[in-house]
């Protein structure tokens, strides 16, 4: 009788402790959606907490009359897209062709690419490639130097190590090339695992700031990253940063939104996408 | 069909040559091309590239033309104050971060293995594994609101209880505990997947085996859970301390200004703000290698250790 309440104490300070870690990640997001949809008349008296007051959308207006927020969202999602396009094709052939095992020289190429992972030449010497290579103020300067994550192509390749050979034996007796062995046996049963590695780069691409920062200076180009860092700075030091977009004090209330507009988009395809990742991850992790 | 088919490649790695092997897998070759092209291009030629720590850079003369100027630049770092003090703050920091932070995914793991309630535990897992996705830019604009002295809603609870606001932002006292906070709330959640699945494995029979000799919680948390995340502890552990040098970049970046540069600035902020801002390309691809050389070395011997240990190592 006593084990069987002691039992139910743990489960019930589990279950709080749990919540109040929860709480602890969404209340800043809260806090700032409702400050993103206050009037500043309440912002100045502090009293928003988590429900916005004199509700109003003005912020976003002010946020989506930018242009500088539609050619910087444009950038982004070019950024993300291509990008994520590029490193997938990349990563799934590489990680293909490592996990044949009648490959003879996947260990050296294995080698090639783990090395990265232990040393790398720094942000100096990869800065003064990327000028060599005439990429500066191109978004080939984010895409390219970022497209191959040796780690993910591990995570690949150890999940194609794990599918049954017997899968692929009835098709190279048909003759089949090895592009086909992976387009249609391959690639259906790892839906899981590829879309995770896809959202690990897509999250990458739209996330990257200080890539940016170093390789762009043109405001054309500008990723949303950074235009809104200016505003998250700008907001609180006047424009006295280089290179401002902005020239007036942002409201508060502005800043607030967005942020929200910049997260939203992740927000968006998070839920889609975040019943696959534990399993792909767990997938990925089993060694070959 | 499976022996004989390595049957045959035997033969042929036996009787041709180079050559012949191209061209049976070229197309496996051709798979790999782009990926070789990549990280050649902006991984092996930046490593080249770092003979620029030893040579007096301009852009006319390129890399290799450049003139030679032996360890000047490692001289130069290490006779002002400014570099050791980059180097311990990101010791510290990093050091503070793993302190903290590194029980707290093992400790969430370990109260979700707990959890009887299926529904509650995916909502809790989808919920802090969120922040994870979210950039350190947007993360740093939501910390710099909440903790900002006028209007923060964190001060706003300050002044609610009587005391002064604070300025945490620019608070040399304060500003690597928000560091050490804001990388918790980020990656958590994130970080107790990897336990979350090493308990997965363990078998259910030990726990009902632990229940019927009347082991409370507790002790099954104890006696079994923790032993079997041992490995998986150990390995992460060694690779953080691998990783000791990479302090945040993104996040210090985003968070810092310069009144709490004396605690803040680490390796990397110095060789970006130093080396794009002031174009002292030598001396600071001599921090980053610097930093590159030390990472290295701290991350073999973590491989080595995690062996010895008998691990199956990082990679």
């Amino acid at each position: 009788m006593r084990i069987i309440r002691k039992e139910s104490i743990f489960n019930y300070v589990n279950v709080i402790l749990l919540s109040l870690l929860s709480i602890a990640t969404v209340v800043p997001l809260i806090h700032i959606v409702a400050k993103s949809l206050s009037s500043e008349t309440y912002l100045l008296a502090k009293e928003i907490w988590l429900w916005p007051k004199g509700f109003n959308v003005a912020s976003y207006e002010y946020v989506l009359s930018y242009k500088q927020f539609y050619i910087s969202f444009w950038n982004s999602m070019i950024i993300t897209v291509v990008g994520t396009a590029i490193s997938m094709a990349v990563t799934t052939l590489a990680a293909f062709a490592l996990s044949r095992k009648n490959f003879p020289s996947k260990r050296g190429f294995m080698l090639f690419f783990v090395i990265t992972m232990f040393f790398s030449g720094g942000l100096i010497p990869t800065y003064l490639v990327v000028k060599q290579l005439e990429l500066l103020n191109t978004l080939w300067s984010i895409m390219l130097p970022m497209a191959l994550a040796p780690f993910n192509l591990i995570l690949i390749r150890n999940y194609f190590l794990s599918l049954p050979e017997a899968l692929e034996e009835s098709a190279i007796m048909d003759g089949a090339s090895n592009l086909r062995v992976l387009a249609w046996i391959y690639l259906p049963l790892s839906i899981p695992t590829i879309a995770t590695i896809a959202m690990f780069y897509a999250v990458g691409y739209w996330n990257s700031f200080f890539q940016a920062m170093m390789y762009i200076t043109d405001r054309g180009l500008m990723p949303l990253q950074v235009f809104l860092m200016q505003i998250v700075t700008n907001s609180k030091t006047g424009d006295m940063t280089t290179g401002g977009v902005l020239s007036e004090l942002t409201p508060e209330s502005t800043t607030a939104a967005a942020i929200i507009c910049v997260v939203f988009p992740i927000l968006c395809v998070y839920p889609f996408i975040q019943k696959y990742f534990v399993k792909g991850v767990m997938l990925g992790a089993v060694k070959g | 069909m499976k022996t004989n088919s390595t049957v045959v490649t035997r033969e042929v790695k036996l009787t041709k040559g180079r050559s012949s092997k191209l061209l049976k897998y070229w197309d496996l070759y051709l798979m790999l091309l782009p990926a070789v092209i990549l990280i050649l291009l902006f991984k092996y030629i930046p490593m080249y590239g770092v003979i620029i720590a030893f040579k007096d850079y301009n852009f006319m003369e390129g890399v290799w033309g450049s003139e030679w100027v032996g360890f000047q630049y490692f001289r130069e770092l290490f006779s002002f104050d400014e570099f050791p003090r980059v180097v311990r703050n990101t010791v510290i920091i990093s050091l503070m971060k793993l302190l903290v932070g590194f029980p707290i995914p093992i400790i969430l793991a370990l109260l979700l293995n707990e959890l009887k309630l299926d529904k509650f535990k995916r909502m809790v897992q989808t919920i802090t594994y969120l922040p994870h996705f979210i950039s350190w830019v947007i993360i740093g604009g939501l910390a710099i609101d909440m903790l900002s002295p006028s209007s923060g809603i964190i001060n706003r609870i300050i002044e609610m209880l009587g005391f002064q606001p604070i300025f945490f932002m620019s608070d040399e006292g304060i500003f690597r505990w928000i560091l050490v906070g804001s990388d918790i709330w980020k990656e958590a959640g994130w970080g107790a997947i990897i336990y979350l699945a090493a308990l997965l494995g363990i078998n259910d029979e030990l726990y009902q085996a632990a229940t019927v000799d009347g082991a409370n919680r507790f002790r099954q948390i104890w006696h079994i859970s923790l032993p079997g995340l041992k490995s998986t502890i150990i390995i992460i552990l060694l690779l953080r301390i691998g990783y000791i040098l990479d302090a945040g970049f993104e996040q210090v970046l985003v968070m810092y200004n310069p009144t709490v540069y004396d605690v803040a600035d680490i390796i990397d902020t110095y060789v970006f703000r130093v080396g794009l801002g002031s174009m002292q390309f030598g001396l600071t691809t001599a921090a980053g290698l610097f930093k590159s050389v030390i990472g290295c070395v701290l991350l073999v011997l973590a491989n080595v250790f995690a062996r010895r240990m008998g691990e199956e190592g990082i990679f």
